[in-house]
């Protein structure tokens, strides 16, 4: 088998039965979780899920984070010692965290667990990375509001990992209140039946996914990431891990799509110098879901305040 | 047994006016933003000679004057911070109110004197996420506002660290600091001071259902009551809360004095006499003249429902203005001196307030100019008039109008 790039290629699952598809597409590492921890899962992994898919992972010499992300309330608090400690005798590669408790209880209780650190919005620049490094993480998920230069400056100023988003859906709300029930009772409805999507008055064509779950509400935003052809920027400046997001999408498209970059970045890897392939980007779109174009979110947008 | 250890009543600032009213009103203390590093962007933020004024004024008057600079910091936005905070701490600001870990470190190192407390915009909601901050050398922490009053008094039972929470006033509706809707729709960095309050437009809410899309019939809005605590207030003191805001840097005067007036009146009665304290329905009256929105106590119970939020068109709030402010009372004549804030005539409805003292509403009989003509009406801002009052009234006393 041919080494694989230092680069890692990093998606979600949202099932062993996906996990599996995608190690095979490619994935270097699949980020799982569960429902009772992770913010915006692709999918509910239980104790069980997760021993199978550390298990699965070992088949294909991959590596499984769990997300371990969301803001915690008393009672997960009082959950979190139990399932932190099982994350670390069952030997996952890392778990991700934002909220500082999980920070403090690994400490007492999984002092050997790999930490990721992400607080998705807020994670925007070099020295609070840094500060984070400090305190333990390994590896820092950046915020997908900043501009290609920002990611490439803040991995020029830090020794732990970056991950850095190249594809798939962001999330861009979230709210502790049950906004979508809410809605439907005061409408006087039982509930929705099918998924739900937010279009603002004055924005013809911008569908916003948005879900409620166990910790309230979350709007996705209405295009999908996709930087496949700044591949080579993002290799050249050693970003250490591109992440795929499959949330709210079919296993088939997120094999489509961890198969595409997988064979992008070996090829780019083994021929640096080598031109962007024109007809990823066009693979990608045949595949893309209507009504939900392809971009490159923050990258390239000058935001102002 | 009256409580001896009171919470400190933290009000807005928008601008040295408002810092004035709000300390004469009964803040203990301000919060305000400078020129940078704060997340409003457009508020009347305080310039380094504002605030040089601004704590003398409240040092003066025994209050403290905190300086919110809570962005969420991009690599470029460290340029000149350090200078920064070692101004604020030469001007004697009492402390910085910071969300970004990176910017503590910075004030931390610039400023070592300068009291750090953490913003709500880093959404801390849990004891031991508390307790992480207090081990970083934070002397206050500012909750969620999604945190329950029970996971308040959870806080305070585990964690030896100042804690404040908010009382009153408008909320994001998302965990602040985890929303972006202002950067996807207008480009306006949300977390840098830009927010475009997205969340409170219209929408629509679609339905994919068998292979069709479905719209529901009503708007969908995203848009919160305003929090308003004041009956809970002995809640609060009970569970050892240090400190109790009031959101609203971007708020009127008029709503600051009422706000902090009726607040400060509820905190001083209570601490005096716990056990006969009995709640006024004229508070909540007060709440209610400088509410925007109606008002909600949002996650202090339980989680918010419907009921909670605002669907369809905001419903009207009685309005009430500030017509004129007392300069100066002469008690022989019964007569006071007013400069005017929003036109008014003889033959309307005002009501007079002020710090520490009851309301008295009266109509206004009889009015004359600067130069002594009697005058019926009183168009001009900031003109000088005189006015007879029912009873005494003292400078910096309010006279707020229906309207």
């Amino acid at each position: 088998m041919m080494t694989r790039p230092a680069t890692e290629l990093l998606a979600s699952a949202s099932s062993l039965e996906e996990a599996k598809r995608l190690f095979a597409a490619g994935a270097d590492a699949l980020c799982i979780g569960d429902q009772n921890f992770a913010l915006r899962p692709a999918g509910h992994f239980d104790r069980t899920a997760i021993r199978e898919a550390v298990a699965l992972a070992k088949e294909y010499q991959g590596r499984i984070y769990i997300a371990v992300n969301a803001l915690m309330h008393q009672q997960q608090l009082e959950e979190l010692p139990d399932y932190l400690a099982f994350l670390q005798e069952i030997g996952v590669d890392a778990i991700i965290f934002g909220d500082p408790s999980v920070l403090m209880t690994a400490r007492q209780v999984a002092p050997d667990l790999k930490l990721h650190w992400n607080t998705e919005t807020t994670s925007t620049n070099y020295h609070t990375v840094n500060f984070w490094a400090k305190k333990g993480a390994r590896r820092a998920l950046l915020a997908r509001e900043l501009s290609l230069e920002d990611v490439l400056d803040v991995k020029r100023h830090t020794a732990i990992e970056i991950q850095a988003q190249v594809h798939g859906a962001t999330c861009i709300f979230h709210s502790r209140r049950e906004l979508v029930s809410n809605y439907l009772r005061h409408e006087g409805k039982e509930g929705a039946n099918g998924p739900l999507v937010l279009q603002e008055h004055n924005r013809e064509n911008q569908f916003y996914p948005i879900f409620e779950d166990g910790f309230g509400t979350h709007i996705i935003s209405d295009e999908d990431l996709c930087m496949i052809e700044h591949l080579p920027t993002l290799l050249e400046a050693g970003i250490d891990s591109l992440y795929i997001e499959g949330l709210l999408k079919p296993v088939e498209y997120n094999e489509a799509v961890v198969a595409l970059y997988r064979r992008a970045i070996d090829e780019l890897v083994a021929n640096p110098g080598a031109a962007i392939d024109p007809n990823w980007r066009g693979e990608l779109e045949s595949i893309q879901p209507q009504g939900r174009p392809l971009g490159t979110g923050f990258y390239f947008k000058a935001q102002i305040y | 047994m009256a409580i001896v250890k009171k919470p400190e009543l933290l009000a807005p600032a928008g601008n040295l006016e408002k810092l004035k009213f709000a300390v004469l009103y009964g803040a203990d203390a301000v919060y305000i933003g400078g020129q940078r590093f704060g997340l409003r962007s457009k508020a009347g933020n305080f310039t380094y000679e504002d605030m040089q004024e601004g704590v003398a004024f409240a040092h003066e008057h025994g209050a403290k004057v905190f300086v919110a600079a809570n962005i969420i910091a991009h690599n470029g936005d460290f340029e000149g911070m350090d200078e920064y905070f070692r101004t604020l701490q030469e001007i004697g600001i009492d402390a910085v109110i910071v969300a970004d870990p990176a910017i503590i470190e910075v004030c931390k190192s610039a400023a070592p004197g300068l009291e750090i407390h953490l913003s709500t915009q880093a959404s801390t909601t849990n004891w031991q996420a508390v307790q992480f901050w207090a081990e970083e050398g934070i002397e206050r922490v500012v909750l969620a506002r999604e945190v329950s009053m029970e996971e308040i008094r959870e806080i305070k039972k585990r964690v030896d660290v100042e804690i404040e929470a908010f009382i009153h006033g408008a909320m994001c509706i998302s965990y602040s600091g985890r929303c972006v809707l202002s950067n996807h729709m207008t480009n306006r960095d949300a977390n840098r001071g830009g927010c475009a309050q997205s969340c409170r437009w219209k929408y629509d809410l679609q339905e994919e259902f068998e292979d069709e899309l479905l719209v529901h019939d009503e708007t969908f809005t995203m848009s919160s009551k305003d929090l308003c605590l004041i009956e809970n207030i002995p809640d609060m003191i009970e569970a050892g809360v240090e400190s109790l805001k009031i959101e609203g840097r971007m708020k009127t005067i008029h709503y600051v004095a009422t706000v902090v007036g009726t607040y400060r009146k509820v905190i001083d009665a209570y601490c005096a006499d716990p056990e006969n304290f009995v709640f006024k329905e004229e508070y909540m009256d007060e709440m209610l003249k400088a509410a925007n929105r109606p008002l909600t106590k949002a996650f202090f119970e339980h989680k918010p429902t419907e009921d909670d939020q605002i669907f369809g068109i905001p419903p009207k709030m009685r309005k009430y203005e500030f017509a004129a402010l007392v300069l100066d009372y002469d008690e022989a004549t019964g007569l006071a001196t007013i400069e005017q804030r929003s036109p008014f005539a003889v033959g309307q409805d005002v009501e007079f307030f002020g710090p520490k003292r009851e309301n008295f509403a009266q109509t206004v009989e009889q009015l004359w100019d600067a130069d002594g003509n009697e005058v019926t009406t009183a168009p001009h801002p900031q003109q000088i008039l005189k006015i007879k009052v029912q009873h005494p009234v003292k400078p910096y006393d309010m006279m707020r109008k229906g309207c």
